[in-house]
């Protein structure tokens, strides 16, 4: 079992937000890796250990469309311990989804992989496109916004719990598919691959690099392409109209009753 | 856990001392305290003690074998790993749970360096992975400074040493399941002095709590022996050569001190800055005031300058040298550096500043154990005026 992670820097999203003109200022920012990929490699991590044994029923490759230089994250995620990694060396600011989606399903494909995971956003431009879109790409299957997952080894096939306005649904996909994951994934019980006890406690979140982790992620092997040498030239049909900061909000008051505030509803703020 | 996660990874800081894998290690230990600590170490001040569970978790990310030798289940790392890891457990604002929580950080390294490989095998790893707790056991009621003079006798009966005699101050001493004790051995003086590892559960082994200014969950206690048994094999290193062991190991301590010292003194800082810019007075914030301005400007160069004196001397270490001159100065220069950060930004915060709860009332409190403990300011002096030949 080969499963690929998709893994994306992205500005600081805690730093305040500079511009400009008709763009964000990225210039001086600080890099962090996307927090919906950390649950991503999570996920795959619960599913390829198998807890109280050192056999590995998976390997993890975490792939990242990024300069070849720009690779802390990918390293982070090696740290936490993913086992290899795969760079597609581009300047991913530039590009659309599609391109990206065709760059990942292009790596799955020369892989061999039996799964694609992916966090169900980017914290920057929050599209929720990229699985989708890599799943059209491959004609696999596809289960986005997994809450919980559940793999079925024999059937080989996996058990998705995806939340939706009135409930959760429960979605079997057979393997080879793509997964997108959202934050309850990284629940302490959230994720279950039949060879660790169903019910083992994971810790609340993704798991921190351990020290060990940080030593050995050098070490690992990180394959760098070119989107040329995977047949995909990069491009964007998106066009950015324009990029401005959100209204400043007014401050708020503090009322003394309920009644105030109801009487301020009406004459102030004129919605009752 | 939300979905805007503050936990980051901080890119490599343009210097020529810390790399790419610092910063990682800063980014674990950080999310580690937001974690595993920030939630509860007010419980833990109350309490007095950190719960097990904590070395447990930070033996799983390896925090506790830092700088030990990885067949032990370390995983080694330069002084700048040990000082950024400090760092960053000060960002809970607790100087107790540095304390304790490193405390094998003194009681393992004479094992690590002169124990026997069947002392080291059996006491390291669990120690790091954080299922037993280690002290170190060297000041007595009749004094800490003067360690070529203690009294706790270790006298040989068969396979045992036999120890008679009382340890006080020991941070860790309620919980410690391997203690590592300074004994006299031999005759007076210096000469007669070694190293023990008494085990928790060793008979004629007691311990009574202290209460404390500081350093609350921090379990630190006085230890009596009375016909204490303990194996022969637990002896570190060489009969009657203990003293020389328990210098070298101060020096650790003492740069760990000056670490644990400026990384309170930057939460001092940190929390200076972010109440004076909130509050008001007479209509305006505090910050806007030159005489705050200026007061903060003097904390931050005083913790920029005894971070780069730290920076320099850990450089050295890293090559093989111990300046003791200098890492004597350097602790009490760093331990003034922490009153003087702590002096101001409870200033700042004014009645906020003194009231239970906040971090600077906290770290006030713990000053003065850092210009005391691991050698005390005077003999600092003492000690750095010999090495300079004065
Ligand atoms: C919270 C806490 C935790 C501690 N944890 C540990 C621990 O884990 N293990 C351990 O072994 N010890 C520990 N200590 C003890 C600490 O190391 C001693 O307190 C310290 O070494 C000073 O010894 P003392 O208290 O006996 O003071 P003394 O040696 O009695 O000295 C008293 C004062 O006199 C001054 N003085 C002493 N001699 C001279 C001199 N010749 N000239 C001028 N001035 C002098 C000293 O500077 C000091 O201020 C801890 C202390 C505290 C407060």
């Amino acid at each position: 079992m080969k499963i690929l992670v998709t893994v994306k820097r992205i500005p600081d999203p805690d730093e305040s937000l500079k511009f400009a003109g008709n763009a964000i200022d990225t210039s001086s920012s600080k890099w962090v890796a996307n927090a919906f990929d950390e649950y991503a490699v999570e996920t795959a991590l619960r599913m390829a250990e198998h807890i109280g044994n050192k056999d590995r029923l998976a390997e993890v490759i975490v792939c990242s469309v990024c300069p070849k230089d720009k690779r802390q994250h990918v390293t982070q995620f090696l740290a936490m311990g993913a086992d290899r990694g795969v760079i597609v060396d581009a300047d991913e600011t530039a590009m659309d989804s599609q391109t990206v989606a065709k760059l990942v399903a292009e790596v799955f494909r020369r892989e061999g992989c039996d799964l694609l995971v992916s966090g169900k956003l980017s914290q920057d431009s929050e599209g929720n496109e990229v699985a989708q879109r890599a799943a059209g790409l491959l004609d696999l299957p596809q289960a986005s916004f997994a809450a919980t997952l559940r793999w079925d080894r024999g059937a080989n096939a996996l058990t998705v719990g995806r939340e939706v306005d009135d409930g959760v649904e429960t979605k079997t996909i057979p393997l080879p598919a793509v997964v997108s994951v959202d934050l309850r994934i990284v629940l302490p019980h959230s994720v279950k691959n039949g060879a660790t006890a169903d019910d083992h406690k994971y810790s609340d979140g993704a798991r921190l690099a351990s020290l060990r982790g940080i030593t050995m992620a050098k070490r690992k092997k990180v394959d760098v392409h070119t989107p040329a040498a995977l047949g995909v030239t990069p491009s964007s049909h998106v066009a950015v109209a324009g990029v401005t900061a959100p209204e400043k909000r007014a401050a708020g008051q503090i009322v003394d009753s309920a009644q105030t505030l109801v009487n301020k509803l009406i004459t102030e703020a004129k919605v009752l | 856990m939300g979905a805007r996660c503050y936990h980051r990874f901080v890119p490599a800081p343009r210097s020529p001392y810390y790399t790419e894998d610092h910063e990682a290690l800063r980014s674990t230990v950080r999310r580690f305290v937001e974690r595993e600590v920030v939630p509860h170490i007010d419980q833990w001040e109350r309490d007095g003690a950190l719960p097990r569970a904590l070395y447990l978790a930070a033996g799983e990310i390896g925090l506790l074998g830092l700088g030990f030798p990885e067949e032990y289940g370390g995983t080694p790392g330069d002084q700048f790993a040990q000082f950024v890891a400090t760092e960053e457990l000060c960002r809970a604002g607790s100087g107790g749970l540095v304390a304790s929580l490193m405390s094998h950080g003194i009681g393992m390294p004479p094992v690590a360096r002169l124990g026997s490989p069947q002392l080291k095998a059996q006491v390291l790893p669990p120690v790091l992975r954080g299922e037993k707790i280690a002290a170190l056991a060297i000041t007595e009621p009749s004094g800490g400074s003067d360690v070529a003079n203690l009294r706790t006798r270790a006298r040989l009966d068969g396979d045992h040493w036999v120890v008679d005699g009382s340890k006080t101050l020991i941070t860790s001493g309620m919980q410690a399941d391997y203690i590592t004790t300074a004994v006299r051995t031999g005759g007076e003086g210096m000469e007669g002095v070694s190293l023990l590892v008494i085990p928790g559960d060793a008979p004629g082994l007691s311990r009574t709590p202290l209460q404390k200014m500081g350093w609350w969950c921090s379990d630190t206690a006085t230890l009596y022996f009375e016909d204490c048994r303990v194996p022969v094999g637990n002896l570190v290193g060489m009969v009657n050569q203990g003293f020389a062991a328990i210098m070298s190991n101060f020096n650790g301590e003492r740069l760990g001190i000056a670490a644990v010292a400026i990384g309170m003194a930057q939460v001092c800082y940190d929390e200076a800055v972010a109440y004076a810019r909130q509050r008001e007075t007479f209509g305006r914030p505090l910050i806007t005031r030159q005489v705050i301005r200026h007061k903060l400007v003097d904390m931050a160069q005083d913790i920029g300058a005894t971070r780069a004196y730290l920076e320099a001397i850990a450089w050295r270490v890293d090559r093989g040298q111990w300046p003791i001159a200098e890492v004597c100065m350097l602790k009490n220069q760093a331990t003034q550096c922490l009153e003087h950060c702590a002096k101001e930004a409870v200033q700042i915060l004014g009645g906020a500043g003194y009231v239970l709860g906040a971090k600077v009332e906290r770290i006030y409190r713990e000053t003065k154990v850092l210009s005391i403990g691991g050698g005390a300011e005077e003999i600092m002096k003492d000690l750095a005026s010999r090495q300079l030949g004065l």
